[in-house]
């Protein structure tokens, strides 16, 4: 584990798969930032039961925050089980 | 000594839930104490002075308690502040003011379009987490330009960084410690000039002495303020009007409500269809470009903003960094999806009981603001009922109840009046105002102290003196401190309109300055320094330029850059009459720029200046990438350091002399 070789490899494919998760979230992020709200007045006919919400706007307003939100939690624990994986995490 | 040092340091962390337990309930106690003194008759004003005077003395109280004399507790408050309460922290740094009293306003008077604001100022800490915060943690800086210096080849990276930052950061601070002089005054009766330079005492005693350190643990204190302040009244409101105290959920009702109301005035005839814009209708405010825009840039500037980037820098792990920011989400959150139910809610107050009430029968607690100038119907201030009859009479064919057009609301005034609106006692009042207090001040705090430690660390440290001992640096950082603040408060005390409208401008000049060269600094290793230099100056330099020509000299920038006329949103007729302006004998300096004082007129694509950092952005991450495959590869062992940088275990690459 402690030759130079080792780590270089390592290190790329640690790399790697930060990268890939990097592009997950940044197309989500993306979706929700802006995608979803381009769509606002086909979705506004639909009424979200009981709250009484459009749909477009609650998504908005709440929506696409709670996912935000989620998100972070997410990431910060997928990150940190690829550190991990490849011995790059810190100590506990 | 260390060791015992290191003990005390470890209750202290340890310690903490049951602190700020504490601080809470004593918080809530100090409420009730406050309506039980308002039910046995004490004036409103006292109340209004002890909530006030009280919250500064515990904010003052944490600042002295955690002075310090380290340069790794001034700079980074020691890196071991919990994930969680750096995510307290981060929230109060960054909502200010305008989030606390302007927020709900914007959303009122925008209807769905304001959203662009709450999603902007929400989606960047997705980008604070994936590309830039926990990265530069692990580099182990103690401002942003240190990055830039070490990453991009010494001091005149650096000193594009101090720039950049100066400029996104001043105005900003401006703006916060004019919201402080607005709040004080209209609260606590103090003249203007005098609250600006009472809530600067307040900023001071929370920074001065313990720099980062205090400002941390200041910060978390003012969050718990700020957000107690704001859902209180809304909560109860909520409790009152539907039954439910989670008005997040409530006021879907409440929308609809609204837009049956609005279908009932145009009918009844109390709105004409020009005055009225619909609610929940998209894309009537803002174009769909602006729209998308403003999203963009307020997300992309937010990860580009050297006062919230520092935040992360105090953490204890690159680890605990990335969780910082999930909760520094969560607890900003928590403020930006009640603001929408604060706008909704007012509205339907004003919708169901000014607007087609007859005259005689306003509810009262809109005099209170119509004498302050911002509520006005029939154009006159409202301040009593006989000055809105008066004012009324004087319109031809005036039906004697109050039109939809008739009505103008300051934004400020819809979360000062919730409490008011909702009949809730006076100390709800006085809450809400100490909790709009706490908001200005934190965020004064963390910006004045990004500039000043720009201009003590990196300009006077890094650039004139390296060898100053520890005591010289501090005391260089608290001067300056003291400084800018001063400067700041000057600027704010003259009241200056532009400076406040500016704060929009910031994001996009953080982001067209910072981003392009932060994220390719850590995302591609053979991003050359050259390359990075001429990126952010391309990318700063473009947005500014379209920001003072379109603001400044719309008439050179129609004349020489072939800027057009901006279209109106709703029917896409051009906002000025190009040819016709151009003729007017002062056509070069300032023809189309005369409503709001941020906005332009005229400009390239139809693109509002708030959101030049799309402009800029672009230009940057270009400039980079084609300046850096010019040139030559940087070295090994540069790319060997930004590989240390994205691995979270081992030590911080740069090793800051701490003593």
């Amino acid at each position: 584990m402690t030759d130079s070789t080792n780590l270089k490899e390592r290190e790329v494919a640690h790399w790697a798969k930060t990268s890939r998760l990097m592009f997950t979230h940044l197309g989500i992020w993306f979706f929700f930032g802006f995608i979803i709200h381009m769509f606002v007045a086909p979705l506004n006919k639909i009424t979200i039961p009981i709250l009484g919400f459009p749909l477009g706007f609650y998504m908005a307003a709440q929506g696409s925050l709670i996912v935000f939100v989620v998100m972070l939690f997410v990431f910060a624990k997928q990150q940190d089980r690829i550190d991990r994986e490849f011995d790059f995490a810190e100590d506990d | 000594m260390s060791t015992q040092a290191a003990t005390n340091t470890s209750d202290f962390i340890k310690n903490l839930g049951k602190m700020y337990g504490t601080y809470t309930g004593g918080f809530i106690g100090f409420i009730l104490f406050l309506a039980i003194l308002e039910q046995i008759g004490v004036p409103n004003k006292i109340l209004g002075y002890l909530f006030v005077f009280f919250t500064l003395a515990v904010y003052a109280i944490i600042g002295i308690m955690t002075r310090t004399a380290q340069v790794s507790e001034y700079y980074v408050a020691g890196r071991r502040v919990p994930a969680f309460y750096n995510g307290m922290a981060t929230g109060a740094d960054w909502m200010s003011a305008a989030s606390f009293v302007g927020m709900a306003g914007t959303l009122f008077l925008l209807g769905y379009d304001g959203l662009a604001w709450v999603l902007g100022w929400t989606g960047g800490f997705v980008l604070v987490s994936i590309l830039i915060g926990p990265y530069l943690r692990k580099f182990g800086a103690y401002t942003v330009p240190d990055f830039l210096s070490f990453r991009y080849g010494g001091n005149f990276a650096r000193f594009l960084g101090v720039i950049v930052l100066v400029a996104c950061s001043f105005t900003y601070v401006t703006a916060q410690i004019y919201g402080t002089g607005l709040i004080a005054s209209r609260f606590l009766g103090m003249q203007f000039e005098l609250a600006v330079f009472a809530g600067l005492v307040g900023i001071l005693l929370c920074a001065m002495l313990g720099g980062m350190r205090a400002v941390t643990w200041t910060q978390i204190a003012q969050y718990i303020v700020l957000i107690i302040a704001y859902l209180t009244p809304i909560v109860i409101l909520s409790t009152k009007n539907y039954g439910i105290p989670i008005p997040q959920l409530t006021y879907g009702q409440a929308i609809a409500d609204i837009t049956a109301r609005e279908q009932g005035m145009l009918a009844s005839g109390l709105a004409t269809a020009a005055a009225l814009k619909p609610h929940i209708q998209p894309f009537i405010n803002y174009s769909p470009l602006n729209f998308f825009a403003i999203i963009m840039c307020m997300m992309v500037g937010t990860a580009s903003l050297p006062h919230i980037l520092m935040r992360y820098f105090t953490t204890p792990s690159v680890r605990e960094a990335r969780q910082s920011v999930a909760w520094s989400l969560l607890f900003i959150f928590l403020l930006y999806f009640s603001a929408p139910a604060y706008a909704a809610f007012s509205k339907l107050e004003v919708y169901t009981n000014i607007i087609g009430r007859d005259l005689a029968a306003i509810r009262p607690w809109l005099f209170n603001w119509g004498e302050l100038g911002l509520i006005q119907i029939c154009g006159k201030n409202a301040a009593s009922i006989d000055a809105v009859v008066a004012a009324c009479k004087a319109i031809a064919g005036h039906p004697g109840v109050v039109r939809l057009q008739d009505f103008v609301i300051n934004t400020d005034v819809i979360v000062l009046s919730t409490p008011e609106i909702a009949g809730l006692p006076y100390v709800i009042s006085g809450l809400v105002a100490a909790g709009g207090l706490a908001a200005a001040l934190s965020t004064a705090d963390g910006l004045l102290l990004a500039i000043a430690n720009a201009l003590s660390h990196d300009i006077y440290y890094k650039m004139i003196d390296p060898n100053a001992p520890t005591i010289r640096r501090l005391t260089v950082a608290r001067v300056l401190l003291v400084g800018v603040a001063l400067v700041a408060a000057a600027t704010a005390a003259t009241k200056p309109a532009d400076i406040l409208a500016m704060v929009g401008w910031a994001f996009s000049l953080a982001m067209a300055g910072n981003f392009p060269a932060l994220v390719m600094g850590v995302w591609w290793k053979r991003t050359t320094a050259t390359g990075a230099i001429c990126g952010i100056i391309a990318g700063f330099g473009l947005c500014l330029f379209y920001l003072v020509t379109t603001r400044y000299f719309p008439g050179a920038g129609v004349k020489y850059f072939g800027m057009t006329s901006l279209t109106s949103p709703l029917t896409g007729a051009p906002l000025v009459d190009i040819a016709k302006a151009m003729a007017l004998p002062n056509a070069m300096e300032s023809f189309p720029t005369l409503a709001h004082p941020l906005a332009n007129k005229v400009g390239w694509f139809d693109l509002t200046n708030i959101a030049c950092g799309l402009l800029g952005a672009p230009l940057g991450f270009a400039v980079i990438y084609i300046v850096s495959l010019m040139g030559r590869a940087p070295s090994a062992e540069m790319q060997a350091f930004v590989d240390d940088i994205r691995k979270p275990r081992g030590r911080t690459v740069l090793e800051e002399k701490t003593t």
